[in-house]
C-alpha cells in the first residue's frame, strides 16, 4: 500500500470524488425537504425542487404584475452592469497604479504607504459615506465596488511588476529604450495576463459588495431581491437567486480563463525567459 | 596590445577604481585600460568581482572609488544603446516571438512613446531583423517564443537582439555558463565571428578557464593579492593576471588553474 500523499485517483475515480458531494447535497435537501413538507405542506424553510421551479418560472417568464418587468432577468442585469463597471473601473486604476508603483522607485515611495494604508480600511465601514456622498443611485454601489477591491488589484499589479527579471529591463535599456517605452512595451504586456488573474481573485469580493451594497439601499438587482423576500421567508425565490449568482460567478471566471489563454499564449505555456 | 599605446588613446580606462559593499571590499585599486577591438576574457572565483566589474562598466553599479572612462569621458552610470548584454538568463522578452525579439531593438531605438513600430519602419526592422536572425542560426525559428526554445538557441536569439542595436562595447556575462559543451563550441565560434563581423570591443566573464584560453585577444583573471583569514572581506580582488592570448605555454595554464581552484572548470 502506497502513502496516502503518493495515492492518485484514476481518471473515473477522479470524476466521481468530484460529483458525489454535489450529489449527495442534493440527495440530502431532497430527503429534508420532503420530511419537512410531509408534516407541513404550507412549510417554506426547504421548498421542493417544484416549488422552486414554480417560483422562477413567476420570476423569469412572466412580467411582474406591478412594474411589467421580468424580474429575474431586470435584477440580473441591474447586478451584472454595477459588477461590471466597478471590476472596469478597479481594474483600470488597479493596473495603472501598480504598474507605476512597480516600475518606478518614486512612485513606490510616494504611493506605497498609502495603498497599504487605504487597503486596511473595510470597505463596507465606509459604505455610509459612499451613499452620503454619492447618493443612494448607481454610481455608489459602483464605486463601492471599485474602492473594495482597488487597493487589492493594485498591491498585487505592483508586486507582479516587481517579479519581472530586472535584467529584462537593463537589456530594454541597453537596446535603447526609453522610461515610457520599457513601460509599455516590456511591462505592460507581460502584466496583462496577471492584472485577469487578479481581477478573477477579486471578484468574488466584488460579488460581496455588490450584495452588500444592494441590501442596504437599491429598487433592483439580484442582491435587493433576495434582501425583500427575506420578509416573506421566500426561500423559493432565494435558493435559486442563490445558485444563479453562482453560476454567473463561475461562468465569468471561466471566461476571463479563456480569455487568458487565448491572448496570452506565451503566458499559460509559462514563458519566464 | 595589452597595455595603454602613448600614440592611441585608449577607449576605456580605469582609474584607480574601488568597489565596497559597507565593509565588504570586492575590488581594489584597478588600473587598466582597453583598446578598440579587443576580446576581453574575464575569470575567477566566485564572487572575486568579475561580474561587478563588468555592472560597472553597465552602468548598473558605480565604482565606490575610482573613474571609469569611455573616450576620454566618464562612463554614463545607466545602461545605453553603446553597451549591449547578453546575461546568463532572462535576456530576452517572453512576451514577443523571436522575430519580435528582435525587431524591438528598432523600436527602442527611435525616441517614441511606445516602442511600437508601423509602416515602413516595421517592413525595414523586418528585414534587418531577420537577416541578423540568418547571421546567428536561427531563421528556421522565427515565430517561435523563448519558452519554446533550447537553451543555446536563447542565447543565440538574445545575442541577436544585441547586436541590431550596433553596440560598439558587447558585455557577456557567462552567456553560456548553462549550455552543454557541445553547444558551447558552436557558440564561440558564433560569437568569434560576429566579434570580427561587427568590429565589436567584447569583454566575457566566464567561470571557464579553458574558454579565456582561447577565446579572444586577451585574458583578465581576477584574484585576491592579499588574504587575512580572520577577516576575509578586508581585501578585495585585482587583475592578478593580464595575458594576451596565444602566447601562453600550458605552465601559465596549469598556474592559474591551481590558483583559481576549486573552482570547477566547467558547468556549474
Amino acid at each position: 500500500m502506497k502513502k496516502l500523499i503518493n495515492q492518485v485517483p484514476s481518471k473515473s475515480l477522479k470524476v466521481f470524488l468530484g460529483i458525489a458531494p454535489f450529489l449527495l447535497l442534493v440527495i440530502l435537501y431532497m430527503m429534508g425537504s420532503e420530511a419537512r413538507l410531509d408534516v407541513n405542506p404550507n412549510d417554506k424553510f426547504l421548498p421542493s425542487f417544484s416549488q422552486i421551479g414554480d417560483a422562477l418560472e413567476r420570476m423569469a417568464l412572466e412580467p411582474s404584475k406591478r412594474t411589467g418587468e421580468y424580474l429575474f432577468w431586470q435584477d440580473t442585469a441591474s447586478s451584472l452592469t454595477r459588477l461590471g463597471f466597478g471590476v472596469l473601473i478597479a481594474a483600470t486604476l488597479g493596473l495603472l497604479i501598480g504598474l507605476l508603483t512597480g516600475a518606478l522607485p518614486l512612485f513606490t515611495a510616494w504611493l506605497s504607504p498609502l495603498l497599504t494604508v487605504v487597503s486596511l480600511i473595510p470597505p463596507l465601514a465606509i459604505l455610509p459615506i459612499l451613499f452620503i456622498v454619492f447618493g443612494l443611485g448607481e454610481l455608489s454601489k459602483v464605486v463601492l465596488i471599485a474602492i473594495g477591491i482597488t487597493p487589492f488589484i493594485a498591491r498585487d499589479i505592483q508586486q507582479r511588476t516587481q517579479e519581472i527579471p530586472a535584467e529584462q529591463l537593463v537589456k530594454a535599456q541597453t537596446l535603447g529604450a526609453n522610461t515610457s517605452q520599457i513601460m509599455i512595451r516590456v511591462l505592460l504586456p507581460q502584466i496583462m495576463p496577471k492584472l485577469i488573474d487578479a481581477v478573477r481573485l477579486s471578484l468574488g469580493a466584488g460579488w460581496l459588495f455588490l450584495i452588500a451594497a444592494e441590501a442596504v439601499a437599491a429598487t433592483d438587482g439580484l442582491g435587493y431581491r433576495i434582501f425583500l423576500v427575506r420578509r416573506y421567508m421566500a426561500m423559493d425565490v432565494i435558493l435559486p437567486y442563490v445558485a444563479w449568482i453562482t453560476l454567473l460567478a463561475f461562468v465569468i471566471d471561466l471566461l476571463l480563463r479563456n480569455m487568458n489563454r487565448r491572448l496570452f499564449p506565451w503566458h499559460s505555456q509559462g514563458g519566464k525567459s | 596590445m595589452s597595455s595603454d599605446g602613448a600614440s592611441i588613446t585608449p577607449m576605456i580606462e580605469v582609474n584607480n577604481v574601488w568597489k565596497q559593499y559597507g565593509d565588504n571590499i570586492v575590488l581594489e585599486n584597478l588600473n587598466i585600460s582597453v583598446q578598440r577591438g579587443e576580446f576581453i576574457t574575464l575569470v575567477g572565483t566566485s564572487g572575486c568581482g568579475k561580474s561587478t566589474f563588468l555592472n560597472m562598466l553597465l552602468g548598473t553599479e558605480r565604482p565606490t572609488r575610482g573613474e571609469i572612462l569611455l573616450d576620454g569621458k566618464p562612463i554614463p552610470a545607466e545602461p545605453s544603446s553603446d553597451r549591449g548584454i547578453v546575461f546568463q538568463q532572462y535576456s530576452v522578452f517572453p512576451h514577443m516571438t523571436v522575430l519580435e525579439n528582435v525587431m524591438s531593438t528598432r523600436g527602442f531605438e527611435r525616441q517614441g512613446i511606445t516602442g511600437y513600430l508601423w509602416g515602413a519602419s516595421k517592413q525595414a526592422a523586418h528585414k534587418d531583423a531577420k537577416a541578423m536572425l540568418d547571421q546567428v542560426g536561427l531563421s528556421h525559428a522565427l515565430n517561435k517564443y523563448p519558452h519554446e526554445l533550447s537553451g543555446g538557441m536563447k542565447q543565440r536569439l538574445a545575442i541577436a537582439q544585441a547586436l541590431l542595436g550596433k553596440p560598439r562595447i558587447l558585455l557577456l556575462d557567462e552567456p553560456f555558463g548553462a549550455l552543454d559543451p557541445g553547444i558551447r563550441a558552436d557558440m564561440h565560434e558564433l560569437v568569434l565571428r560576429l566579434w570580427k563581423e561587427h568590429k565589436l570591443t567584447v569583454f566575457m566573464v566566464t567561470h571557464d578557464l579553458k574558454e579565456g584560453f582561447y577565446l579572444g585577444t586577451r585574458l583578465w583573471v581576477f584574484d585576491k593579492l592579499r588574504h587575512d583569514h580572520q577577516a576575509p572581506n578586508r581585501y578585495g580582488a585585482a587583475i592578478t593576471y593580464d595575458l594576451p592570448v596565444g602566447q601562453m605555454d600550458q605552465t601559465i595554464y596549469q598556474q592559474i588553474d591551481d590558483q583559481l581552484r576549486p573552482v570547477p572548470e566547467a558547468v556549474e
